[in-house]
């Protein structure tokens, strides 16, 4: 027999599975741009909050049906990674690192008070409410499930784009070696812009999954954009097998936490976690430089 | 002339309070003063390449210690203050030793510094029941001047103390600057092997400049809390605080003295500013610009306003790729 407190506590770890795919989805854009091009977007969460706000107005406003409304967001979200890219990284390509992270950061603020200012700071939602499963005694958010499954398609379509097609692999190869792979013929700036568009367009994946969870207002990249950061971290900055397996671990130490008390300690957990995991394994859980 | 001119300088601003009074002006100027102390404070570091996304965390736990021991246990902030200054002290050790430690450097460190400014972020808001959460707390008032509780409710006063702690800020700068530590940091930033094997102990020279620099962050922390008798997690500690002292300090200048402070006349002008020209208007506005202004100055003046015009007369190649 399983008793109320086992049913709860196996509740808490699906749903923990579950947020996982969310968080995962997050951290595979931002894994690639890092990745490949060495850069940090801290303004990556604003993007998705971007996309969110294109599926509202597409939705909500305009009355698009949902897979266009999507697809346009992602696309949207996809030229806003290429543009972010040829305005704010590409001059900075050689200056110290922490530069483009302090620039993605002006970018952050831009984008943050740039939807204040034009989408106001009310909270919107697409007033679309998804079924909640019952399956004996645990309640399991469809919409969490929705999230789980594009997480995966999507991290396998990516998988699939890097191993299987010329521009993946040259994606990887530049990755390993950027200096000697401009001097086999690939262009790298082609292959950047490749990449943060394809960045951004995973931002607006993210985007479309989160938008319906979470109502939409300008601040909302602040809830989910630093836990997405130190997944990556976590995982190791670039290694996208490890950020997914973070992923995982994040959304059930926040789950499990926020059972026994708060969502806050829940994430005060999660925190915690990570900066031990930082004196244990610092270059991420599956690190291979030493 | 010139070896006079800082104490000439230094007399004018102790004397302005006596001959100029008026309280908004004198507010304005307070403000800067304790933010450029707090953009100072970052910018110990910031130069040496430590880039930390954490001193939104430092600040939080300056005001949020010194607010909590006031209302809670009655402790005076003159003990609360030195307090909060070492908790804030045992928060850096405990992070940054570990990232020292096992050299992380870079991206890295930025982020996992930002890991503490969201922890604290998420310890105030959790631990609602004593802090307020996020909709903020207010340090129990006690009627009109009491040294004690270092309550004040002229501005004269207040203007004095942020001087005094805005000019304390400077001289460990300054300190710094002719010490054997700055040269120390300045070749473990260029390169943290080299500066090893010539003899410099990476880890705990990195240690003290991150202490003295989370020491100082915390008075601002607290100093802000006390003066404006309000604190909420969104003004003192998380990520976009220390990301506006990112930018501040960048803006000033993180190379030179008197940068940051430079940086905070800038943004506390221009927030001022769109407040008074556009009013409710200009919600959003002063940040939308701060953003803008904050990647042009990366991309072409990484040294600041203060540190390029200072800079002036050496060539620059443009920043371009």
């Amino acid at each position: 027999m399983v008793g109320f407190f086992d049913i709860v506590l196996l509740e808490a770890v699906i749903n923990g599975l579950l947020l996982g795919g969310v968080l995962a989805l997050l951290a595979l854009g931002l894994n690639l741009i890092f990745g490949v091009i060495d850069v940090t977007w801290i303004c990556y969460a604003e993007l998705i909050m971007i996309g969110m706000y294109a599926m509202y107005f597409l939705f909500s406003v305009y009355h698009w049906p949902f897979p266009l409304a999507a697809i346009a967001a992602i696309l949207t979200v996809a030229a806003l990674g290429a543009l972010l890219h040829f305005v704010v990284i590409s001059p900075l390509l050689n200056a110290p690192p922490i530069n483009q992270l302090l620039a993605t950061g002006g970018v952050l603020f831009f984008l943050q008070s740039f939807a204040t200012v034009f989408f106001g700071i009310e909270f919107r939602n697409l007033g679309i409410r998804l079924p909640v499963l019952e399956f004996s005694d645990m309640f399991i958010s469809y919409a969490r499930l929705l999230a789980f499954g594009v997480a995966l398609v999507g991290m396998v379509l990516v998988y699939l784009f890097l191993t299987k097609t010329y521009t993946g692999i040259a994606i990887r190869a530049i990755a390993q070696d950027r200096q000697i792979m401009t001097l086999m013929g690939v262009d790298s700036r082609r292959i950047y812009l490749i990449t943060s568009a394809l960045g951004g367009g995973l931002a607006g994946l993210a985007a479309c999954v989160l938008v319906l969870q979470y109502d939409v207002h300008p601040f909302v990249g602040l809830s989910f954009g630093p836990i997405t950061f130190l997944i990556c971290v976590l995982g190791g900055l670039g290694n996208l097998i490890g950020g997914f397996v973070a992923a995982f671990l994040f959304a059930v130490i926040i789950s499990l936490g926020g059972l026994y008390s708060d969502l806050e300690w829940g994430y005060v957990l999660a925190f915690a976690f990570f900066i031990v995991m930082m004196f244990i394994r610092p270059a991420g859980l599956l690190a291979r430089r030493s | 002339m010139k070896r006079y001119l800082p104490w000439i300088a230094g007399a004018a601003l102790i004397a302005l309070p006596f001959v100029y009074k008026q309280p908004y002006h004198l507010h304005i100027l307070i403000l800067i003063l304790i933010w450029s102390f707090a953009y100072t404070s970052w910018s110990m570091m910031g130069r040496f390449g430590l880039v930390s996304l954490g001193h939104g965390g430092f600040m939080g736990v300056g005001a949020y210690v010194t607010a909590l021991l006031w209302n809670h246990l009655g402790v005076s902030p003159w003990i609360g203050i030195p307090l909060s200054m070492l908790a804030a002290a045992a928060l850096a050790m405990v992070v940054a030793y570990p990232c020292f430690r096992f050299r992380i450097t870079g991206h890295y460190f930025a982020l996992v510094t930002l890991a503490l400014s969201g922890i604290v972020l998420q310890v105030i808001t959790a631990t609602r029941d004593f802090t307020g959460g996020s909709l903020g707390y207010t340090p129990e008032r006690t009627k009109g001047n009491v040294f004690v509780a270092l309550q004040f409710t002229d501005k004269e006063t207040w203007y004095l103390i942020a001087l005094a702690v805005w000019a304390a800020g400077m001289y460990v700068w300054y300190w710094v600057d002719r010490s054997m530590t700055r040269y120390a940091l300045e070749a473990i930033s260029e390169d943290e092997d080299a500066a090893a094997a010539a003899g410099v102990n990476v880890t705990f020279e990195k240690l003290k400049i991150t202490a003295i620099s989370a020491v100082m962050t915390a008075l601002a922390g607290a100093l802000y809390g006390q003066y404006q008798m309000f604190i909420s997690p969104d003004t003192v500690s998380g990520i976009s605080v220390s990301l506006q002292m990112v930018f501040a300090a960048v803006a000033g200048g993180i190379y030179v003295a008197f940068g940051p402070t430079v940086g905070a006349i800038i943004t506390i002008l221009l927030n001022e500013g769109l407040r008074i020209g556009f009013g409710t208007k200009a919600v959003g506005w002063d940040n939308l610009i701060y953003g803008v202004l904050l990647v042009v100055f990366i991309i072409f003046l990484p040294k600041g306003t203060l540190g390029s015009i200072l800079d002036k007369f050496k060539s620059r190649a443009p920043a371009k790729s």
